[in-house]
């Protein structure tokens, strides 16, 4: 990597008492890169994920995300990321409209701007005829795309996706990584986790936790490479056969 | 302060969307007040007394009569009766000769509450009638005692329930819909948006709250105009007072709805909480159903954890009796401590939740 991380980690750790949830965990992550974040239920990765946002403080270890310390510049650091969890966590007796402007008036931005987005979300979404409907009315797929777009509404430098895909069709989750794909493309990184396989091939790079520690990063085709075998699915499963905790 | 602006105008949506929500704020009042104001009266009109009278001479019927004509109690001769009178025969011969005669009361015990308030009631009409009746013979140094009550005269039941209902319209609106409110945002996962998001958690209570604090004044108003316009209750003491009280209630309230929502990880959770841990001690603790002062004392002493208790006690003082601040300074400044101590750990349980 020639650029200058946008994340970079080094020994970051979490325990609750005695139980070592992320383990000294290290890595880089480069600006415009779909960083693909795998593990077991259990491995200690929405920990991380949570540290990484400023939701959990860190036992120890360092990390800069965004160009700013994890630690000492949390508030510099949370008005420069965005977050998009599995719930899609829109407020759905809400309409289109009203999501985004709560979205955008909580990140600060002005009502010219909220307007502006909003006209640019509804016509790349194709959603100007929706976007004074309720939320609840709309189907899944539509909902997962707008909360995406909602993450991304304040221009953040990276967005974090908690598990992005779940409970979605696979001609839309096929969809909705064309979005993400167009969002890397504007120079955003992408911090994913997910469950799906399928999906681990789509990221630049990916790193598979273990009973919180990174037992393997690599670009999918050098892990595939790496372990011998054809599929991202036989790299984790062969990983995840050593684990020692049960999911939680 | 836009950020916050932003915030509460979609709190205000929420509410404003949810019909049933709507109707629960702004409907209970007036129904709580109406139901407690006409239907669950616990004043005595026309009560039945089935008499019989054994005796059928004058003194026998001057005590009919007399009761009769009381607003009270409506004298039958056939049928079910709330209270029964038996005036045995040879009335006026005892009353006048022995100096004095007996007459039974029967009343029904499975209410006891309403069998002694009308036992009451009726021994206070025969020893009236038996007053008159040692006067006109003429015996001199009657010593004769009236009981004025100078609160609540009328033995209204307005006086007592609109402080109550008071306080249970505002613990329920502030805690039960804040917490809801709260959880909700838990449920969907909005939350972590949220606290994702460079807004404060601080200011993420403050705007939860706020949309309810105007909400729950909006509420005291019309509970006051109800009592005022429809049940004929005057204020008698300071509104500035009143509503000065009401909000620092309204505040140890929301307080509790903070709190509650950082114990409650679901709606129904939440919603069970409010109702057992919140209204039910209001409604038995407040002293506004029950006489704390008849309750052990263990109980009493749970009584003054209640912050209903004070409020109710303050709302009676001030609306009713009329009285000025210097006579609620201990109810006062008890609320006010439990609404520091309150506000104190809940925002600090939901900065511990957040960490």
């Amino acid at each position: 990597m020639t650029t200058k991380p946008i994340i970079s980690v080094h020994g970051l750790t979490k325990t609750f008492g005695s139980f070592t949830a992320v383990d000294a965990i290290s890595f880089d992550v480069a600006p415009g890169e779909i960083f693909g974040f795998l593990g077991a239920n259990g491995a200690g990765k929405t920990t991380a994920m949570k540290m990484l946002c400023g939701l959990l403080s860190p036992t120890s270890g360092q990390a800069r995300v965004a160009g700013f310390d994890l630690s000492t510049q949390t508030e510099d650091v949370k008005r420069r990321i965005g977050y998009m969890s599995q719930k899609f966590s829109l407020y759905e007796d809400l309409t289109v409209a009203e999501n985004i402007q709560f979205y955008g008036g909580i990140y600060g931005l002005t009502l010219a701007e909220i307007k502006h987005k909003s006209i640019a979300l509804a016509t790349e979404l194709g959603l100007t005829l929706e976007m004074n409907k309720l939320v609840r009315s709309l189907p899944l797929g539509w909902k997962q795309k707008i909360a995406f777009s909602v993450a991304l509404l304040h221009d953040p430098a990276i967005v974090f996706l908690d598990e992005p895909t779940g409970g979605v069709d696979p001609v839309t989750r096929r969809q909705f990584w064309d979005l993400i794909y167009a969002a890397a493309h504007r120079g955003v990184t992408l911090f994913v986790t997910t469950h799906y396989m399928d999906e681990a091939e789509y990221c630049h790079r990916v790193s598979i936790m273990v009973d919180g520690a990174i037992k393997a990063l690599d670009t999918p085709h050098a892990l595939r490479k790496q372990f011998g075998v054809a599929s991202m699915d036989e790299v984790f499963t062969l990983l995840a056969r050593g684990a020692q905790r049960s999911a939680d | 302060m836009k950020q916050l602006y932003t915030f509460v105008r979609k709190e205000f949506l929420h509410v404003l969307r949810d019909k049933k929500t709507l109707l629960i704020l702004f409907g209970l009042p007036v129904v709580q007040i109406l139901i407690f104001g006409f239907a669950l009266t616990n004043e005595v009109k026309h009560a039945t007394v089935f008499v019989r009278d054994d005796a059928h001479d004058d003194a026998s019927r001057a005590l009919i009569e007399r009761i009769d004509a009381s607003q009270v109690f409506d004298v039958v001769f056939n049928g079910p009766a709330n209270l029964d009178l038996i005036i045995p025969s040879g009335f006026a011969n005892d009353l006048s000769h022995n100096g004095h005669a007996s007459v039974q009361i029967i009343t029904d015990a499975s209410d006891p509450n309403r069998a002694t308030t009308l036992s009451t009631y009726l021994t206070a009409i025969i020893a009236d009638h038996q007053l008159d009746l040692s006067e006109m013979q003429g015996i001199p140094y009657l010593i004769r005692t009236t009981t004025r009550f100078t609160y609540n005269p009328q033995l209204k039941g307005a006086p007592n329930f609109v402080p109550g209902v008071m306080a249970l319209v505002l613990m329920l609106v502030c805690v039960m819909m804040t917490s809801i409110s709260i959880v909700r945002e838990k449920e969907l996962g909005t939350m972590e948006i949220l606290l994702v998001s460079p807004f404060k958690p601080m200011m993420v209570i403050v705007a939860k709250v706020i949309p309810y604090l105007l909400l729950s004044i909006v509420n005291i108003i019309s509970i006051l105009l109800l009592s005022v316009f429809v049940l004929g209750l005057p204020i008698n003491g300071s509104i500035p007072l009143l509503f000065s009280m009401s909000i620092l209630f309204i505040i140890t309230s929301l307080a509790l709805g903070v709190l509650v929502s950082t114990i409650a990880a679901t709606q129904q959770v939440a919603m069970l909480v409010s109702m057992m841990g919140m209204l039910l001690p209001t409604l038995l603790f407040s002293g506004f159903m029950f006489p704390i002062e008849n309750m052990p004392l263990p109980l009493q002493l749970i009584s003054n954890a209640i912050p209903a208790k004070w409020y109710y006690n303050i709302v009676k003082a001030v609306m009713i009796k009329g009285l000025g601040m210097d006579a609620i300074m201990k109810e006062a400044a008890i609320l006010l401590g439990m609404s520091v101590l309150l506000t104190a750990i809940s925002v600090r349980r939901f900065k511990v939740r957040l960490a």
